[in-house]
């Protein structure tokens, strides 16, 4: 690891004095915070509360399929768990957590502004994420929610036995905090640039987030609505999704996947951003292909709204709109591809380390690619036809969510826990926490493509018993894959207030976020920055302290006071 | 972030503020339209499908009523407008007074949507357990509110439909399932614009707002006229199905 | 064959049958999916190493040896950049295609086909032959011969999946969906629910039995089986001594259940509900649920104490007894009212 740094003369490192954590003390400063990096560990805290919850859900699955007949849970209980692990991690998870915890922390640094650019709203939308947050432990407590995270009519609304109005509405609720997020960020993105921030000098990990907060705000809204219609529908005995009351199942699910297919855009969009500020950082190398990324992840963001009814092949639906929606299904696939070769493109001609962060971008690279290539199996309607609602769909989103999604999640905290924390988690352990993940994640998962090929529905609480080999495998899997998930939880937290003191910036990075100190001061940077290097430039940059490139002119705008 | 004067400490000019504010306002009503877009896809879904139904609940909607408050929102929309020119050229008294006015107008189409609403119940066409199109052609003691002439439409109306679709009252019930959704859903926004309508009156009364200083009349104004393009959607939509009479 | 070559086949099958890979192929369908999955896999699999091994030797050959160093200038290449979108692109088009040919296939049901119809209800499976012949949560269908079901389901959305045959359809409550496949081998197969539809979603399964055409006409004409249902569900109604509470004549503890299906009943709680099939499976396992007016909630439950098939015998009882005199007093119908859905 390098030793080079901005500040790097002299003795060891000393954390700032005055910082965003000790600016202000008490319980009141914290919870009536507008900084967005306070909010953003805020965030932090929650995101890895419901965390916990869903894992623990997972687990419960995990443990009760070890035997074909059904030995711990009754159906129902197994069926809520289910249920409630995909709604606490889809929605109080995956959703929120890199953006509303990095996004939040960084996008400001990043563009060189003092705060978002509406820090109230910020604020709301993390109060308006926990009432929804307790809305749906509400249901948890008062019998649990059993109808699949995806909320099928009529079943959700007419016959199932379990406490889905109050899940419903705290769903309803927390999307108002996606959208109020992704509104901020679009507008800071927008209004809130430094000086010589133009737009192809934003970090890519701006750009995925601009893409992802436009699915925000155009996808949450309809899934809103959605939930509202179906929570009416339980609640008073309207009929939009109940055919004994001449209304559709069938509508329910497209306005359902219109939002939920993106939203598993939302989902890894995010995590690209992540890959792609670690891989050159790591690499010390520019991005290949810095534009063709960024137009990807708003192709993404775009086409990501016109395939959702590949969800909805076997439900009868016409011919035609099958083969509609499986086409596009295909192009979607193609500037995730694009993201891919360029990210391998840019370890040629590189100088790489093997760093925590490094590791989880290998870890996403291979895992994504597999999910991200297991979705064109789905895509390709011949085969959908056989492993639809199998456990391959299973094994399908969890290599992107959790290989995908978490990895990019974990990869992040540990990149910037110094930006965040001012201190460096410790470096072997983390290696090996990264490894036991990847090798755990995959005995997970990987049994489950060839169970779904065998033909094993999911959401099943009792299976054939031929299937059980595989499911044995699953579950050791998932026990190491625990493991994996503790061990950062645990360092990280120890790293926060006894790790070694990083300074400002430890890898180096060319990003603007690491050209204040670490942890920031509460208004980011003393002195507004003026742009004037091209991103992840690692060759005109002397203040990195690294060979390779003259210096051309001061790197940082002379200090003349707070323009 | 603390505030100098108008300037939050976020913003390095009251300019970007002014912009950014503006934009923001955009991208939450286009958050809106996909919000009330929703509903009515399943709207146009349903009334495809099922027309005669709709028609029918469309028919026993009045017409008056909802001329009326359309004509209040349009007016409220001018008197919003000219309330942001008043605070464009300075002139704060003729801001606070055009302010009020929009206000009024708000209050009186939620005064009006209350009457409707309550006829709506007490004619059973509220979805739900006794829900009954032909409650008042059966029972026009009960419905005292309808002249005769109204009743004689209603009745010949209800042959026609109940011809076309025997199991008519199922389905009525999905058009009035998006009648109370949507214009319920339209009235909950014009009570957080009424809100917003006197927070602006309070900070106009403290003279908030001059020729340099205006963006949040500009910006609410946005929102309420929002508010009003949704009701001129609704009307037509739900007023206006298949009426000769 | 010789016997190293039986033995190695022994070897394989024992294998495959500890970790097996893919289902049986039993019908028309299975050889065109799993060609078509095997080009997508092949495919995949040959980026995906392609990528990986890149990715390692990048990892290896670009490793950092100095700690101050830096890596290439490295601007971007157009060339690569179009040349790995359209190239994946084409790919894609050709898997698009491929995969399109087979669904097309499939959601073409031929003209010459066997109909079965299917309805599907929480949580089992209601099959019915042409010649009206009965089957629970069991399918039976010659071999060869076109198939079709034609499937309705009875409350929330269900779906019949057969992994033999590589073919699965939703069963979407308000419409009917239809589905075909030609079974090509003789057997016992699963099938199984594959849309959650609540508690016992797992349990909804089956088999399919496909049989040599002779047994299976002889199969299906066999009467052994297949008793009348009406008939049946009377003598159950006797044993069972529902007839000595539910008295016709209407002055029984219970109400009389003459001309009750599909009529309104007057509740205790003062709603109305059709006395369908659903209401009824539910007043014969759940009695308390739904008390009638006037009526005591002394009925004891049946649950545990009838099959599926009992209950259906029972409905189509019940169902016989529409045509019979109402009681004027004590039968469970509603007064006539207005409009009610």
């Amino acid at each position: 690891m390098s030793t080079a740094s901005i500040t790097s003369t002299g003795p060891a490192l000393k954390l700032p004095e005055k910082h965003y954590v000790n600016a202000t003390y008490g319980i009141r400063s914290w919870l009536l915070t507008t900084d967005h990096k306070r909010i953003a560990l805020l965030y932090l805290a929650s995101v890895t509360f419901f965390f916990f919850i869903g894992g623990f859900f997972a687990m419960m699955i995990r443990l009760h399929l070890l035997t074909p007949n059904g030995y711990m849970l009754s159906a129902d209980t197994y069926n809520r768990m289910f249920t409630m692990h995909g709604v606490t991690m889809i929605f109080f998870f995956l959703i929120p957590s890199i953006p509303a915890v990095l996004g939040n922390f960084l996008i400001p640094l990043m563009v060189g502004a003092k705060d978002l650019a509406f820090p109230k709203i910020n604020l709301l939308s993390w109060y308006i994420y926990i009432i929804g947050g307790c809305f749906t432990l509400y249901s948890m407590i008062t019998g649990g929610l059993d109808t699949g995270w995806t909320f099928y009519t009529p079943l959700s609304t007419v016959y199932s036995n379990s406490a889905v109005a109050p899940a419903v509405v705290g769903v309803f609720i927390t999307g108002f905090s996606s959208i109020l997020t992704g509104l901020n960020f679009l507008v800071t993105v927008h209004t809130m640039r430094a000086p010589g921030m133009t737009w192809f000098r934003l970090p890519l990990f701006v750009w995925a987030h601009y893409a992802t907060s436009v699915v925000m705000i155009l996808g949450t809204p309809v899934i809103a609505i959605t939930l509202a219609l179906a929570a009416m529908e339980r609640v008073f005995g309207l009929g939009f999704f109940n055919p004994a009351m001449g209304g559709d199942p069938i509508l329910f699910q497209h306005l359902f996947w219109f939002y939920s297919h993106p939203a598993v855009y939302i989902m890894i969009l995010p995590a690209m951003g992540v890959i792609s500020e670690i891989i050159p950082t790591f690499a010390r190398k520019k991005l290949f292909g810095y534009h063709f990324v960024a137009a990807a992840s708003l192709a993404i963001a775009v086409i990501g709204f016109v395939v959702w009814a590949h969800h909805m092949f076997v439900t009868g639906q016409s011919t035609y709109a099958a083969l509609a929606f499986s086409f596009l299904t295909f192009l979607v696939a193609i500037p995730s591809a694009v993201k891919v070769f360029n990210w391998t493109a840019t370890l040629f001609g590189g100088s790489i380390s093997f760093d925590t962060p490094m590791l989880y971008a290998f870890g996403f690279l291979g895992l994504f690619l597999v999910g991200g290539l297991t979705g064109l199996f789905l895509g390709t309607l011949g085969i959908d036809i056989h492993v639809h609602d199998t456990y391959f769909v299973v094994a399908h989103f969890h290599y992107i969510m959790v290989g995908g999604a978490v990895m990019g999640y974990l990869g992040g905290m540990h990149f910037w826990w110094p930006k965040i924390t001012g201190r460096m988690y410790p470096e072997w352990i983390a290696r090996i926490a990264a490894l036991i993940l990847f090798v755990g994640f995959n005995l997970t998962f990987f049994p489950q493509f060839v169970l779904g090929y065998l033909g094993m529905p999911r959401r099943y609480h009792v299976y054939p018993p031929e299937f059980q080999v595989y499911n044995v495998m699953s579950t050791a899997g998932a026990s190491i894959l625990a493991v994996g998930y503790l061990l950062p939880m645990i360092y990280l937290t120890w790293a926060a207030f006894y790790g070694k003191v990083a300074g400002p910036n430890p890898w180096p990075a060319t990003g603007l976020e690491w050209r204040t100190p670490s942890p920031p001061p509460t208004e980011n940077f003393e002195v507004t920055p003026v742009v004037t290097w091209e991103p992840y430039d690692f060759h005109h940059r002397p203040d990195l302290g690294l060979e390779g490139g003259a210096p051309q002119g001061p790197a940082v705008a002379p200090a003349h006071g707070d323009d | 972030m603390h505030r100098t004067g108008a300037l939050y400490g976020q913003f390095k000019t009251l300019e970007q503020q002014k912009d950014t504010a503006t934009l923001g306002m955009w991208i939450f009503l286009v958050t809106e339209v996909m919000f009330f877009g929703g509903i009515m896809l399943a709207y146009a879904i349903n009334r495809h499908t099922y027309f005669p139904a709709f028609a029918m609940g469309s028919n026993t909607l009045s017409l008056f009523l909802g001329g009326t408050n359309t004509v209040v929102l349009l007016a409220s929309s001018f008197t919003m407008a000219m309330g942001v020119w008043s605070a464009q050229v300075g002139k704060k008294q003729l801001l606070t007074i055009f302010l009020s006015l929009t206000l009024v107008l708000g209050f009186v189409f939620l005064g009006i949507k209350y009457v409707e609403y309550a006829q709506k119940f007490h004619h059973h066409l509220v979805p739900g357990r006794n829900f009954d199109i032909t409650y008042c052609v059966n029972n026009p003691a009960r419905c005292d509110d309808l002249s005769p002439s109204e009743l004689e439409v209603e009745r010949e109306e209800l042959a026609k439909a109940l011809n076309a679709d025997p199991a008519l009252n199922s389905h009525a019930q999905l058009y009035y399932s998006a009648y109370f959704g949507m214009t319920g859903l339209h009235a909950l926004h014009m009570i957080v614009g009424a809100g917003l309508l006197l927070w602006l009156l309070k900070e106009s009364l403290a003279g908030r707002f001059d020729a340099q200083y205006n963006n949040p009349v500009d910006i609410i104004g946005l929102y309420w006229h929002f508010v009003d393009i949704v009701w001129i959607y609704l009307f037509p939509l739900l007023y206006l199905i298949d009426r000769h009479k | 064959m010789s016997d190293p070559v039986r033995r190695r086949k022994e070897h394989i099958r024992a294998v495959q049958s500890l970790l097996p890979f893919y289902p049986e192929s039993a019908s028309n369908f299975a050889p065109k999916v799993d060609a078509v999955f095997l080009f997508v896999l092949t495919t995949c699999l040959f980026f995906a190493v392609l990528v990986t091994l890149l990715i390692i030797y990048a990892a290896y050959r670009y490793r950092r040896t100095s700690p101050g160093e830096v890596g290439s200038t490295g601007e971007g290449n157009m060339i690569l950049e179009i040349g790995w979108t359209v190239i994946p692109l084409f790919i894609s088009l050709g898997m698009f295609a491929w995969g399109a040919i087979v669904y097309v296939n499939y959601r073409t049901d031929p003209t010459d086909t066997l109909n079965i119809y299917v309805v599907g209800k929480q949580w089992m499976w209601k099959l019915q032959q042409p010649n009206g012949k009965r089957e629970i949560n069991e399918l039976h269908i010659p071999v060869n011969r076109n198939v079709k079901l034609i499937m309705g389901s009875e409350d929330v959305i269900h779906d019949f999946y057969v992994p033999a045959f590589r073919a699965k359809m939703d069963v979407v409550p308000g419409r009917y969906n239809t589905m075909w496949f030609r079974p090509t081998k003789i057997g016992k197969y699963h099938f199984f629910c594959s849309q959650y539809c609540g508690t016992n979603h797992a349990e909804m399964g089956g088999w399919v039995t496909v049989m040599d055409p002779s047994e299976y006409s002889a199969w299906l004409s066999d009467e052994a089986g297949n008793v009348d249902p009406t008939s049946a569900g009377e003598k159950l109604f006797t044993q069972l001594a529902c007839v000595t509470c539910h008295l016709g004549n209407g002055t029984g503890r219970a109400p009389s259940l003459n001309g009750v299906y599909a009529g309104k009943v007057l509740l205790a709680d003062g709603s109305i509900v059709t006395a369908d099939d659903a209401y009824i499976r539910e007043s014969i396992l759940q009695p308390k649920a739904k008390i009638v007016a006037g009526y005591q909630p002394v009925m004891p439950t049946f649950q545990g104490l009838v099959t599926e098939e009992q209950i259906l015998n029972l409905t189509a009882y019940i169902k016989s007894l529409q045509s019979q005199p109402v009681p004027a007093k004590g039968a469970g119908i509603a007064p006539a009212t207005t409009g009610k859905k």
